[in-house]
């Protein structure tokens, strides 16, 4: 059994979602391969080489693969497939990109989101926003799928594994005309200890400053509802949810969120959850571990200062 | 141009659903069902193409039993000029469904497919992908812009911590991200006039294609359930209990 791992990375630095993807094959007990595909990221190679668990890492460096655009990138993953019992991503906007391409280019079905992992054949993914897991057992010879990072704990840094360098050159059809990131100084969704959201009831674009307060004071990132999204609150790559980011914090506090079955998908594994909310009825309270009826107005800023 | 739009029947999106007492499957039956929501924005951007002078014809596909004819008849008062159902009454996993979605455009020859993301009941986030594989066309997923111009696509994707712009030939795949549009209601004259509009209806054996079996459901069960939680009073008891009981700040 051997696993190739895709890194998830940004051409300079390794994002955290591997180091649990990693995690999530190692309980496989196989070797583990993990593949950078990028431009200039030597520096993401020897991240992932120092990674608990990783076997080889395997480098295609090359200005054609610096978008990491799926349609090269797919044929780059299938030329390097052969040997491979499975081929896992993180489940990240590249990963849900890239994998199922590489799944069908293999005429393999594919498992999103997995959860946990049971043997090297059987996996549980969360279906229908979360209400309902569905255990699977996949009879094909490669089995695809993307992690769910935030379902296992990272790997630590502490090994030093072979670099390989591939020099495979795919170009791609598609042409990036521009990439625009978020700049944020606070930690990202997926690691945050603490995740302070927001929701329409915040009224205004200046009133998510009050949340940011909060989030600051304790170490943590600000997330949003898709109302607050939608109202143009706070950027989209904030949002939780089942089409946003799926977030699993130790401490979520949900601040003027009703709690609507799309949310919380996103967020519903999160250690403890704190919900503030004026209308008692509001259905967030339902998975909240402690609930505050109050005007978020009065509350958050009450918050701030007693922290 | 032509553009084809694959349409999935879904649970409605407001429904909380429930996991059977045999924990095999969820239980469906008698649920209000729906046009997906990502392909109704799938659908409404096709009809904007469409009404922006840049695509001739929008042709929507459904696969699934009979009753999905529903959720075509809703597309096509949405705009879309005719509906192809794929009738069948077996569970589709993705990459068959992108099979079979091949199998129609070897007839339509459409220069781009237009589709959700997802749909909200499989949450796979894979036939658009998988579609654009097989029939080796580029793809440009989670599309919150889309234009076209001189036969070249420009795509506007939502990513984690940003924004991507591609630009892709035609023919091509693009799925709808939430941010792409905001579909229209159908009209009560549209919704009649809907219903005099072609439908189509194929096999997956008229179309020629074979399936072979990928995975086995062996269970499905509801999440674990949370503990109830409590409702405090006041802001300081909320802080009280985060930092004496809950230990998290």
């Amino acid at each position: 059994m051997t696993v190739l791992v895709i890194a998830e990375h940004d051409n300079v630095s390794l994002k955290s979602e591997t180091a649990k993807v990693i995690a999530a094959a190692a309980s496989l007990a196989g070797d583990i391969d993990v593949l950078v595909a990028g431009s200039a990221c030597a520096a993401v190679a020897e991240s992932v080489a120092k990674l608990q668990g990783v076997s080889r890492v395997l480098v295609a460096d090359n200005p054609v693969y610096k978008a990491q655009l799926a349609d090269n990138l797919a044929k780059l993953v299938v030329g390097q497939a052969s040997g491979y019992s499975h081929i896992f991503a993180a489940a990240t906007s590249t990963g849900k990109d890239l994998l199922p391409r590489v799944a069908a280019l293999l005429d393999v079905a594919m498992i999103s989101e997995v959860v946990k992992i049971e043997d090297a054949d059987t996996f549980v993914h969360p279906i229908y926003a979360g209400n309902a897991l569905e255990k699977v057992k996949s009879l094909d010879a490669v089995k695809v799928a993307t992690v769910r990072a935030s379902a296992f704990d990272a790997v630590p840094a502490t090994a030093n594994a072979a670099i390989v360098a591939l020099d495979v050159v795919i170009n791609s059809v598609c042409s990036e005309l521009a990439h625009t990131t978020v700049a944020s100084e606070r930690p990202e969704l997926g690691n945050a200890r603490v995740i302070v959201s927001g929701g329409r009831a915040l009224g205004s674009a200046d009133n998510f400053a009050m949340l940011e307060t909060l989030a600051d004071k304790l170490g943590g990132a600000v997330g949003a509802s898709r109302a607050a999204v939608d109202a143009g609150y706070i950027s989209n790559d904030l949002q939780v949810g089942q089409t946003g980011k799926i977030v699993a914090p130790e401490l979520y506090i949900a601040v003027g969120i009703s709690g609507a079955i799309q949310h919380l998908a996103g967020m519903k594994d999160s250690k403890v959850i704190v919900a503030i909310n004026k209308d008692p009825q509001a259905p967030i309270f339902q998975v909240a571990d402690y609930g505050l009826e109050a005007d978020l107005f009065e509350a958050v800023p009450k918050l701030v200062e007693l922290i | 141009m032509k553009v084809m739009v694959p349409v999935k029947r879904v649970v409605d999106a407001n429904v909380k659903i429930r996991v059977n007492a045999e924990h095999t499957a969820v239980d469906t039956a008698n649920l209000k069902m729906a046009l997906n929501p990502f392909c109704e924005i799938a659908v409404e951007e096709a009809v904007r193409l469409k009404e922006a002078g840049k695509a001739d014809e929008v042709v929507v596909v459904s696969i699934g039993p009979k009753v999905a004819q529903e959720q075509l008849r809703t597309a096509m008062a949405l705009g879309a000029d005719r509906a192809i159902l794929v009738e069948t009454d077996e569970p589709m996993l993705p990459l068959s469904v992108a099979k079979i979605l091949l199998a129609v455009q070897a007839r339509e020859q459409a220069e781009l497919i237009l589709m959700g993301k997802q749909s909200i009941d499989g949450d796979n986030n894979q036939t658009g992908q998988m579609l654009a594989a097989l029939a080796d066309m580029p793809q440009a997923t989670f599309a919150s812009m889309v234009d076209i111009a001189d036969g070249q696509l420009t795509v506007s994707r939502e990513i984690d911590g940003g924004i991507q712009q591609l630009q892709l030939p035609l023919p091509a795949v693009v799925t709808a991200d939430l941010r792409l549009n905001e579909p229209r209601y159908a009209s009560l004259p549209n919704i009649m006039k809907a219903k005099r509009k072609p439908l189509d209806t194929l096999t997956v054996a008229e179309l020629g294609v074979t399936l072979k079996p990928h995975q086995q459901i062996l269970a499905v069960t509801p999440p674990a359930a949370r503990k109830a939680g409590v409702m405090v009073a006041s802001v300081e008891e909320l802080v009280d209990k985060l930092k004496n009981e809950a230990k998290v700040i």
